[in-house]
């Protein structure tokens, strides 16, 4: 743990490097990520329980932050809110500089396919589907013809380092390779954010050091990721380190260890 | 999401469950099945009575002279009889009477005295053309009919029914030998095959000669062109009607006729018995439907049971498909388009086993059964629309699963 350093280093670190990857989505330095004041009840009346309780925030493009904090802190909650897949019940979150706090679920699912690409622990491939049309599948609901799918898709599994296994179903390859196909999955719409729930909680140490390093590459080469993670090893990969402990923040410290990794 | 993706994601998810698909289109299946068969039974049926009629003048109309609702007594053959053989023509032709396949002016004696050597029969002598064998739909089984050279010629030429021939010859071949009719030796140059009886008279027993032959040497009378009867053919059962304006049209055109009341002549048809016995097999037909109609509603609920255990199962996709960017709609629509799709195979398959069927079946059981197109066309149809209707709940159901939800399921 390092000790508080301002954040505005880091946030020059992060701006240098996307300097370096000029031409990538979106505006220099501006915030992807804005929230203020975001609370979160859930229920009503006597059994109402506040899951956030006023948690601003500012993530920067370029940004590599790691989201701590133990079972029930609230973690959960701000990972969905982040990705839009929950609505928060007071305050307001910028997404991108599009304002995502009012919005009904058909932009919600818009703005989710658009901005966000989500890892998940548990993967999330559709075991019918072969890698490359697992991969394809935010564009098909972005409306994308299907021969531009196609060579988008097979690019960003070439990326992750999975250009000979397209046509292998998830049953077909390891955990490893199947979380490398689920984040080509998250690159390939170009989002503004890459959003990592847990990522390696089903992986060995070998296939966990593999993704971390996949995110690693991604941050240099000038992605937002946001890793929400309860592993402190893995949490140290990153650049900033954002500690949630009963619905608000306990810490938020830039991570030279990890962004000058 | 375009309507293409939603289809072949549907087709995958069908392909993946293969067993489980099968087994919910079968319900589908059978139900189809059930309408193509009940359906093909129905109006194979309904085929085989209006032929069997047609076969007895189902198609028939009968043109008599003078007017049935006056009911005056009409003096003796050829004095007050109305149609001629210049009528007959007249409906024959091809383009006043498009609908008319065949006309048979009638000339009928009272019962005459057939001999052969020493053996003598009395029977219904009927004077007619050579279109009298398809107006009437018979057939013969020896010999050939009359021609239309018999015709011009009066020959002294006859047909003989089945009975009259076999009263007179017994067991011989009639065709060649002769048999004499009011001291005039005929000619037997054919006998017709038996066609049973209608409600009056024994279609069996009667002797068939030229139309000429028969105004000439036989009936007689001073008008001599007069014709007791016209039989005429609709070339169809279903063009009946139109065939019966057609006639009537002509006839009070050649008879200046001006109101229906003042005809001097009728025609009838025998098309209240057609539609006495459509109605039968129709009732038939409506109740085995409603059979398959009920089978087809538990495939329905099968597709239901399916879709919503497939819902269930498949939280977690619906989930990731939301969190991809899968709107409450394309997510129904993906279902909706499953649920279709095994309404589809189920109908199609079911298409497939009823018309097998209805190509198999009839080799063991008497009944004709028909391959209608129309209906096959219906039943898929309805395949289809049971997968959307029993769909819609289900799909509805995965629609509105909240994504954290969905995504945390097991």
């Amino acid at each position: 743990m390092t000790a508080a350093v301002s954040p505005g280093l880091v946030v020059s670190v992060a701006r240098a490097r996307a300097v370096q990857q000029a031409g990538h989505s979106g505006v220099d330095n501006a915030p992807v990520i804005e929230l203020d004041a975001v609370g979160k009840v859930y229920g009503s009346g006597e059994f109402h329980v506040e899951a956030l309780r006023g948690v601003s925030l500012s993530i920067r493009q370029g940004e590599y932050v790691a989201i701590m904090g133990p079972s029930g802190s609230g973690k959960s909650t701000l990972m969905h809110i982040l990705g839009c897949l929950d609505v928060s019940t007071s305050g307001c979150y910028l997404l991108a500089g599009e304002d995502v706090s009012a919005m009904d679920e058909i932009d919600l699912a818009e703005v989710r396919n658009r901005r966000i690409g989500f890892v998940f622990q548990q993967f999330n491939l559709l075991p019918s589907l072969t890698a490359l049309r697992n991969v394809e599948m935010p564009l098909a609901y972005a409306g994308i013809p299907r021969v531009r799918r196609r060579e988008l898709a097979k690019a960003a599994l070439e990326r992750v380092g999975l250009g000979d296994r397209l046509d292998h179903r998830p049953g077909e390859m390891s955990g490893g390779q199947q979380q490398r196909a689920a984040v080509a999955r998250a690159l390939v719409g170009d989002p503004a954010l890459v959003l990592a729930d847990e990522p390696t909680g089903n992986l060995d140490s070998a296939a966990t050091k593999d993704v971390l390093e996949l995110f690693g590459e991604l941050h240099d080469q000038g992605r937002t990721v946001v890793l929400i993670t309860h592993e402190a090893d893995v949490a140290q990969r990153a650049g900033r380190i954002i500690r949630i402990l009963d619905g608000a923040i306990a810490s938020d410290d830039s991570n030279l260890v990890g962004s000058n990794r | 999401m375009t309507w293409s993706d939603i289809l072949s994601n549907g087709w995958d998810a069908i392909r993946t469950h293969k067993l489980r698909s099968m087994l919910t289109s079968l319900g589908i299946l059978i139900g189809i099945a059930a309408v193509v068969l009940t359906v093909g039974l129905g109006q194979g049926a309904q085929q085989r009575v209006s032929k069997q009629l047609s076969a007895l003048g189902g198609n028939l109309l009968i043109i008599s002279p003078g007017s049935s609702t006056t009911g005056g007594l009409r003096g003796g053959f050829g004095s007050a009889s109305t149609l001629t053989m210049a009528d007959a023509n007249a409906l024959t032709s091809k383009t006043a009477a498009p609908d008319i396949g065949g006309v048979a002016p009638i000339l009928q004696s009272a019962s005459q005295s057939l001999v052969n050597g020493s053996t003598n029969w009395t029977t219904t002598v009927v004077g007619s053309t050579p279109a009298w064998l398809s107006v009437r739909g018979r057939t013969l089984s020896a010999g050939r009919f009359l021609t239309a050279s018999d015709e011009s010629k009066a020959a002294a030429v006859t047909v003989l029914a089945a009975d009259t021939a076999s009263e007179l010859f017994g067991p011989l071949n009639p065709v060649g030998r002769s048999v004499t009719i009011n001291s005039v030796p005929y000619e037997v140059v054919g006998v017709l095959s038996s066609a049973g009886s209608d409600s009056t008279t024994n279609l069996d027993d009667q002797a068939i000669v030229p139309f000429s032959t028969a105004s000439q040497r036989i009936v007689g009378g001073s008008n001599r062109t007069s014709v007791q009867t016209i039989y005429v053919k609709a070339t169809s059962t279903n063009r009946l009607s139109a065939a019966y304006q057609e006639a009537n049209t002509i006839l009070q055109d050649r008879h200046a006729v001006t109101a229906s009341s003042t005809s001097d002549f009728s025609i009838t048809t025998q098309q209240s018995v057609i539609s006495t016995t459509s109605s039968v097999d129709n009732t038939l037909t409506d109740l085995l439907i409603g059979v398959a109609a009920l089978s087809l509603i538990v495939g329905g609920i099968g597709v239901m049971n399916i879709m919503l255990v497939s819902v269930k199962e498949r939280t977690r996709e619906i989930g990731l498909r939301k969190a991809l960017g899968g709107t409450p709609a394309t997510i129904r629509r993906q279902f909706l388009s499953e649920a279709s799709m095994l309404g589809l195979t189920g109908g199609l398959l079911g298409v497939a086993v009823g018309v097998g069927g209805a190509l198999i079946l009839p080799h063991f059981i008497s009944n004709p059964i028909t391959i209608s197109v129309p209906w096959i066309a219906i039943a898929i149809g309805v395949a289809i629309a049971i997968g959307v209707g029993f769909g819609v709940y289900p799909a509805g159901r995965a629609a509105r699963l909240s994504p954290i939800d969905a995504l945390r399921s097991e």
